[in-house]
């Protein structure tokens, strides 16, 4: 899933100040899963940004809406019966959501309400890490089902490093350095031997390195 | 500013503020009119968007009245409102209202006396606090 | 002879190797570098050249290096693979072979979290295993990373560090194992205060043989003071600092600590000699060159070989 936070109420605030009439859009997808984006989170940042104005002597309009999916054209088709009634769109979606209102409507001034962070996973209610980098060249099969490239922090495929400390990152106690897991799990596969094969140079073209990526299915086009 | 009666949102726990407030009311203890109950089947039922409405309506304060720590009827719906009340708290700050307005209060039934303290006790510090800055600003805007 | 270093032929003559390193200045200062170097001449047989050492931004390890070539010394220039790309690097080590330079020092870097940059990006385009067999494929098979041929190959002898008190320590052995696989000539590992816990692994290379295939050097640091001990102790990653070495140092008075420091790096390189597969020591004396000399003279490891 990818994983979005709110912006702080101070920059989100900036952004619509020009405004009196604001669209709300939210998305049912990824973002209502990591609580930063769906229809809760739209009735609670509007009143927030209700209230801050108000205590400017100012009322918004704010019409609060969210989409099932804000990354898809057919959903994002939704808003046409109320952009016009709108100066500005607010999105709580991740970037992809927010680039597609933008896409679809040319001369309505969109902005972000929340900042995009990773693909991830929840560790518990209300954790996520980072679980995946989206390099398109999968090596899990390699190390265990666990990613380096995603979660040490110097992206090392021949880990450890020397700074790895009682199963912890040399940047913080709070992350795990992640060749420690990735040997564990080995020894639990017993598949210990495969450590010592050097992992080569990565061909980095399939990740963002090689430009803006596009999927074609020929089959579905 | 002198005569400054507060409007407070009380979200009462059916299972112990709502049932302590009855408990003042039959034993005849006083507490203040400014606290208006609203009264829920657990303290987990108010969620944040419920706290942010009373404070955009003019309440110029609002607590959550739950069961004391471990003596949630469902297990743990008052741990969960402390974190809704903390996450209210924390959004007020950033967008430069006081986060005391809004408080998480715990009591048991049989606390008739607490309920009336507590009320006492927030209306007082709401009434020193001041009228909802929404208030305010509204009307400055109209006057000018 | 794979190469021309000076490093290699001090190994090969079955002589113990001394190296020490020298921190470029953070600003546009020859004169300094050239100093630090000279406080190091007939004293070690090679000088390391950090890069951009702590990821706090220094002047680069390839100027310096060549700082260093043109008074006729030898420098180790290290290279990690946080800051710069395959391409960077791989042209940077065209550009020092190009001035003679021709031992190198391949690592992955501190993260720039501990640095005076840490909203730089991190680059990692390839980990320090990896650089290692990219510089071995650059010198033996005469061809870039991307596979084209380089015109006139530069011939650079590959070193690399380890850290046998990282953990998991069961995998420290492995990992030596893996970069000698990447192609590496030499190793300088990490400052070593826990004897027991490195001879240990010592032991453990000597077992699967690895000291025939690897030089190792002993990375050794004087203390210069208790505070310097506890602050390695608490502070630094991946060192182990045993409770015997701040309580040795705390022993003494605040002005004697500076040679209690030295005494003990004497201790441990006399005591090292005698370790299997130690082919070396790299003196690594943090803005502390000035001791090096003391330290090569009082270890035994003075005059150094003459090599031609």
């Amino acid at each position: 899933m990818i994983t979005a936070e709110r912006k702080p109420m101070e920059e989100i605030i900036e952004s619509v100040r020009p405004y009196n009439r604001i669209l709300l859009v939210g998305c049912n997808e990824c973002v209502t899963v990591c609580a930063a984006g769906g229809r809760k989170e739209v009735g609670i940042l509007s009143s927030a940004l209700q209230m801050a104005f108000m205590q400017e002597g100012k009322t918004l309009d704010i019409k609060e809406l969210t989409l099932e999916r804000q990354c898809d054209p057919e959903y994002v088709e939704e808003l046409v019966t109320v952009i016009d009634q709108a100066d500005a769109v607010l999105s709580m979606a991740c970037g992809c959501g927010v680039q597609e209102v933008a896409r679809r409507y040319k001369d309505k001034p969109v902005y972000p309400a929340l900042n995009t962070l990773f693909m991830g996973a929840a560790e518990r209610q209300g954790v996520w890490a980072e679980r995946c980098q989206g390099c398109g060249d999968c090596i899990l099969g390699l190390t265990g089902g666990i990613c380096p490239v995603a979660r040490c922090s110097k992206r090392l495929l021949n880990g450890p490093c020397g700074g790895s400390t009682a199963g912890k990152c040399e940047i913080s106690q709070d992350v795990d350095c992640v060749w420690q897991l990735i040997w564990d799990r080995m020894k639990a596969l017993g598949i210990e031997n495969r450590y010592e094969e050097v992992m080569t140079a990565k061909d980095w073209r399939t990740s963002r390195d090689g430009g803006p990526r596009k999927i074609i299915r020929e089959d579905l086009v | 500013m002198k005569d400054f009666e507060p409007v407070i949102v009380a979200f009462c726990c059916h299972y112990c503020a709502y049932t302590a407030a009855d408990m003042a009311g039959s034993k005849r203890i006083a507490y203040p009119a400014n606290v208006k109950i609203i009264r829920v089947p657990c303290s987990g039922k108010v969620d944040t968007i419920h706290i942010m409405k009373a404070l955009e309506n003019g309440a110029d304060g609002v607590y959550v009245a739950g069961c004391l720590e471990g003596d949630c009827h469902f297990k743990n719906g008052n741990l969960r409102a402390l974190q809704r009340v903390k996450q209210v708290q924390a959004l007020l700050e950033e967008i430069g209202i006081e986060p005391e307005r809004v408080e998480m209060v715990a009591m048991s039934a049989g606390m008739g006396e607490r309920f009336a303290e507590v009320a006492f006790e927030i209306t007082d510090k709401i009434r020193k606090l001041g009228p909802n800055p929404l208030k305010a600003g509204m009307e400055n805007a109209k006057a000018a | 002879m794979k190469t021309e270093s000076v490093l290699e032929k001090v190994f090969n003559s079955g002589q113990l190797a001394v190296t020490s390193e020298c921190g470029p200045p953070r600003g546009a200062l020859p004169e300094k570098v050239i100093e630090k170097a000279k406080m190091l001449e007939g004293y070690v047989d090679a000088i390391n050249v950090t890069d951009n050492q702590t990821a706090m931004v220094r002047m680069s390890s390839l100027a310096a290096c060549i700082l260093i070539k043109q008074i006729g010394l030898d420098p180790i220039f290290q290279m990690v693979t946080r800051d710069r790309n395959r391409l960077a690097m791989q042209s940077d080590i065209i550009g020092a072979y190009s001035h003679g330079i021709n031992t190198m020092l391949c690592l992955s870097g501190d993260h720039p979290h501990f640095g005076d940059h840490p909203m730089a990006a991190n680059v990692y385009d390839l980990d320090s295993v990896q650089l290692v067999q990219t510089v071995r494929k650059m010198r033996d098979e005469g061809k870039f990373q991307g596979g084209d041929d380089i015109l006139n190959p530069p011939k650079m002898f590959i070193g690399a560090a380890a850290n046998p008190f990282a953990d998991p320590f069961e995998l420290r052995v492995a990992r030596l194992a893996k970069k000698i696989n990447a192609g590496v000539d030499f190793i300088q590992t990490q400052c070593i205060y826990n004897m027991a816990k490195f001879e240990t692994w010592m032991q453990g290379v000597c077992d699967r043989g690895l000291d025939k295939k690897v030089h190792i050097m002993a990375g050794i640091t004087p203390m210069k003071s208790v505070g310097m001990a506890r602050y390695m102790k608490n502070r630094v990653p991946g060192m182990d600092v045993p409770d015997e070495i701040v309580k040795r140092l705390a022993g003494v008075s605040k002005k004697e600590q500076p040679q209690e420091g030295i005494k003990i790096a004497v201790e441990q390189i006399q005591r090292l000699k005698e370790v299997p597969g130690v082919h070396g020591f790299h003196i690594m004396a943090i803005e502390w060159e000035q001791k090096v000399p003391e330290i090569v003279e009082k270890a035994g490891l003075y005059p150094r070989p003459e090599i031609k």
